[in-house]
């Protein structure tokens, strides 16, 4: 199984294609992209959160003389552009025409001749506001009393987006009913930003002569984002391309089309000009996709002995002003229906109401695999506290209540189909890395001298590589995504996939995929990507889609095309084709080793005169679409160790030790580096990052002064360990892994501090941990993390 | 006003507005894209080129005052066909994923190997410090700094597979 034996000779740790530019300053990213006569724009946005815009004054802008065009919500609305559709089925407006929802709404676009005027000529655009009361605590959001944030929407009289529920809330009574032991627990998961370091950016040139629009644009998704400009510009579709070039990090954040990219398309087609537009950190942070802002209440039901028998949550969702959420669209809570987690639960059931705020729009981004963060989040901390209630380890109750391997493939109360895993393995392999046992001894005898040491364990599972396109779709699009695989005569392939890297290394994983499959080097497999005038549809990466979707087509493309080798190999051998089996990488006769053909002398073949069987035209090359039968699930075991200052609330790391099961790996050291950076984002989240606002709506996160992110020196050395359970029904047995640690860490460093901090019988601190929550969680009164009210 | 620099070995003069701020400067009037605008705010450390032998956050510093200075950028690191050490170890120990946040790790890694050849593990953490990535939780930023000090040391554990857990006997494309 493990993908480092010598059947699997294109697997294993290859060092990365991508590298090669990347060392010396030679990627593209998009504001790399320098076009003749490209003009730049720059967005005016809205310093306030809620306000009536009673006029919009652009005359000195448009006198600037280096100013080429200024856009403006009323001249959007008169060829009808001034909302355009989000991902989840309702409307967001591209530049404000009644009122501004949040601050850092977009409200006007000029194009100038270089970055600083259009910047400049900013200045000198004069709005008038009137404001109006907002909507900033989303448990207020609900109230009789509460401003109508969405009045564009007909009737609309209230700030309610939706309800959604899951599971059997008769069996979850009953087994509550039954229970020796409830607990319950408030906690938010806060509004984080997934920032990736490059902004988000989009380069647009509108030909006028041939019709056709190029864009240039930081996309986790291009063919998602070409059909929507078709649909929402009246633009043909086969006159649009979209180029995703090198993508600075995504994690979500660039899954949605945001306004910057809609006015870069119409600035190119009012000016006739090539336009760049690149956000700054604050617009970033401002105004594009958030994660979480989850307000959750969970129940937790057990028997005296540790049996878990169900689960309850009920969920307060914060979409800010227009929902926009980036997920399967049958979905509008994600899939926060894995909250059961990785147990064995008699019942669940969940509900999840979504509400306007007067924030940015969001809320599925961020390397969550759509809410599952938030759902593994919830079971492990209830775990936790259950685990403090009946006073047992809770590793111990974690190891009762797992799932065992043969109740695989197991149908969850709430609906998923986990595929294979043996968790208790995982566990125990995480047990034994870390040395539990001792660190346990080591922390009674560090709290007897008052010290604050904790250890916190989280077990999540996860469902990735959506989806099954019956039941996934994103605005009616199936969620499956196409492979065109190439063999050139001299047997040099060139694999052509839908999704796109955002630094994942898919130009390396996904040839050596194919390599595998075909007896290829490595280095003669080239990926493209990222154009979707030169890649087959699909729908992206995100949702740690990639290798479970793209990779699985990457391998049925490459089995179809060793399926054709097959045919003209026998010609070649002069032999039956049923006669003939793949062996060290090439095909040869069963029996007699020594006739056989290789790839490239197959490919060679088929591309001369040879005589060909009937039914073969020639040439190797295959496309297939992969329609995935089901979601996968990797998961995984993780500890984490911390050092609290009781003094002052600072929260140490020390160690952290991750067990990632996400069946084959194909370049394990590809696979460790997106475990170590799901990791410190995991800490991040936990200890030091949130987007929070003032009582009028202010965004107090919105610079990189303010919404910290973790740097080498909050971050330990991460400790990894591995077991590798294949996914069953996946072509190669992978099962996707680019989120798992984003996901599983913060329950465990969570569940550290609460650990470190029980002594002074603290039961629970909402993140971020930062000092200052931490001291006041050891004085009684943990902060409230969503708002800064004054 | 008019600069003249010394840009990665080679003489450069330029008229400017005064207001042009260094890493505009480098990208958009030079077209060394290498370096990258990441916050503003001297937080992130996209932006880290050296100005003389000192790494600077180029987008807090004026172009103007690179005025008869020496500025290096990571197309700068090596000469054609050759790789820095540096540059060696962060492919050779997976030290970069997105390749945003690299230039400016790469840079601020070689000043601190100019100056201190043999650090701890502590030292490299505390010298990347006011820079961020975002994908590889700095893990192996730290393996590729070690893996170019043992390499310029010539000592033991710079051969092939020596450089953790992503290292192979291949050489670096390009």
């Amino acid at each position: 199984m493990n993908a480092g034996r010598a059947n699997r000779g294109a697997y294993g740790p290859v060092p990365r294609k991508e590298d090669a530019r990347f060392l010396r300053g030679r990627g593209t990213f998009v504001d790399d992209v320098q076009l003749s006569g490209m003009l730049h724009g720059a967005i005016l946005r809205s310093p306030v959160a809620h306000a009536r815009i009673r006029s919009i004054d652009t005359a000195a802008a448009e006198a600037h003389p280096k100013v080429k065009a200024v856009l403006t919500g009323e001249i959007l609305a008169a060829r009808k552009l001034a909302w355009m559709p989000t991902l989840s089925r309702d409307v967001q407006a591209v530049l404000a025409t009644d009122k501004v929802r949040f601050q850092g709404q977009e409200v006007a676009f000029v194009v100038a001749d270089d970055r600083y005027s259009a910047r400049d000529a900013l200045e000198l655009i004069n709005v008038e506001y009137e404001p109006l009361p907002p909507v900033i605590d989303a448990e207020r959001a609900l109230d009789r009393d509460a401003p109508v944030i969405r009045d564009d929407i007909t009737g609309k009289a209230d700030n309610h987006i939706f309800d959604w529920s899951v599971g059997d809330q008769a069996a979850t009574d009953a087994a509550f009913a039954a229970a020796d032991v409830v607990v319950t627990q408030d906690m938010l998961y806060p509004r984080v930003h997934p920032a990736p370091l490059e902004t988000c950016g989009a380069v647009a040139d509108m030909d006028e002569v041939s019709g056709k629009l190029t864009i240039w644009s930081t996309s986790q998704a291009p063919h998602a984002h070409r059909t929507l400009y078709a649909l929402f510009l009246s633009l043909p579709e086969h006159k649009i391309r979209v180029i995703s070039p090198d993508i600075g990090g995504g994690f979500g954040n660039k899954a949605p089309v945001y306004p910057g990219y809609v006015c870069a398309i119409l600035g190119s087609q009012v000016t006739g000009r090539p336009v760049k537009w690149v956000e700054d950190r604050s617009e970033n942070l401002m105004s594009t996709a958030f994660a979480r802002d989850f307000h959750m209440h969970g129940e937790i039901a057990a028997t005296r002995d540790g049996t878990i028998l169900a689960l309850r949550a009920s969920v307060l969702a914060d979409h800010g002003a227009f929902n926009g959420a980036a997920q399967p669209t049958k979905f509008p809570a994600g899939f926060f229906g894995m909250f059961s987690g990785s147990y064995d639960l008699r019942a669940a059931h969940g509900q999840v109401t979504g509400v306007y705020t007067n924030k940015a729009p969001g809320g599925v981004a961020y390397s969550c695999s759509f809410r599952i963060t938030e759902a593994v989040y919830l079971v492990e901390r209830l775990v936790d506290l259950l685990a403090r209630e009946l006073d047992m380890d809770p590793a111990e109750l974690r190891m009762k209540n797992l799932l065992r391997p043969e109740q695989f493939p197991h149908t969850t109360p709430t609906g998923w189909e986990y595929d294979s895993g043996d968790y208790i393995r995982t566990l125990r392999v995480a047990l034994e890395t870390a040395g539990y046992a001792e660190l346990r001894r080591e922390q009674a005898q560090r709290r007897e001298r008052g010290e604050l040491m904790g250890i916190g364990i989280s077990f999540f599972t996860e469902a990735v590589g959506a989806g099954p396109r019956g039941h996934m779709d994103i605005l009616g699009l199936g969620m499956a995504d196409g492979a065109d695989l190439r063999v050139h005569p001299t047997g040099k392939a060139v694999l052509a996939v839908s999704c796109q890297t955002q630094g994942q290394g898919h130009e390396t994983t996904f040839a050596q995929i194919v390599a595998e499959e075909l007896g290829l080097s490595v280095d003669d497999v080239e990926v493209v990507h990222g154009d979707t005038d030169r890649t087959p549809f699909g729908l992206g990466t995100y949702g740690s889609r990639s290798t479970p979707v793209s990779g699985a087509a990457a391998a049925v493309a490459a089995r179809k095309v060793r399926e054709r080798a097959r045919i003209v190999a026998a010609a070649m051998l002069e032999a039956s084709a049923d006669d003939l089996e793949w062996a060290d990488g090439r095909w040869q006769v069963r029996g007699d080793p020594a006739q056989g053909k290789t790839l490239a002398e197959i490919a060679m073949a088929a591309h001369s005169s040879l005589d060909l069987p009937e039914g073969v035209l020639g040439h190797l090359d295959a496309d297939t679409v992969y329609n995935p039968p089901n979601l996968t699930y990797p998961y995984g075991a993780y500890i984490c160790v911390v050092d609290v200052d009781p003094g002052t609330g600072v929260v140490q790391v020390r160690r952290f030790v991750a067990v990632d099961d996400c069946g084959v790996r194909v370049n394990p050291m590809i696979v460790a580096g997106q475990i170590h950076g799901g990791l410190a984002d995991g800490l991040g989240m936990a200890l030091m990052q949130a987007i929070t606002f003032d009582a009028d709506g202010n965004c107090l996160g919105g610079s990189f002064m303010d919404y910290l992110l973790p740097t080498s020196v909050e971050c330990p050395s991460w400790e990894l360990g591995e077991t590798v359970t294949p996914c069953p029904h996946h072509p190669i047995g992978a099962k996707g892994v680019g989120e798992s640690a984003t996901v599983g860490s913060p329950a465990a460093v969570v569940n550290a501090v609460m650990d470190a901090l029980k002594p002074y019988g603290v039961r629970h601190a909402d993140m971020p941990l930062t000092p200052a929550n931490v001291w006041s969680a050891i004085q009684g009164t943990p902060l409230r993390t969503d708002l800064a009210l004054t | 006003m008019q600069i003249t620099l010394t840009v990665n070995d080679a003489a450069v003069t330029r008229e400017i507005e005064p207001r042009l701020l260094l890493i505009h400067f480098l990208r958009d009037d030079l077209e060394l894209t290498g370096s990258h605008w990441g916050c503003d705010t001297s937080n992130c450390g996209a932006c880290v080129v050296w100005l003389d032998e000192t790494p600077v956050k180029s987008c807090t510093v004026l172009a103007a005052m690179a005025d008869g200075h020496r500025v290096r950028t990571v197309e700068g690191m090596a000469p054609p066909g050759r790789l820095d050490p540096v540059q060696e170890g962060f492919a050779r120990c997976h030290g970069l994923q997105c390749g945003f946040c690299t230039p400016g790790m790469m840079l601020t890694a070689r000043w601190l190997l100019d100056h201190n050849p043999d650090p701890t593990e502590a030292e490299i953490r505390e010298a990347l410090s006011g820079q961020v990535c975002r994908c590889t939780g700095y893990e192996n930023i730290v393996r590729a700094v070690q893996w170019a000090a043992r390499h310029e040391a010539g000592g033991p554990g710079t051969g092939p597979g020596a450089a953790g857990p992503g290292a192979t006997a291949s050489e670096v494309a390009g």
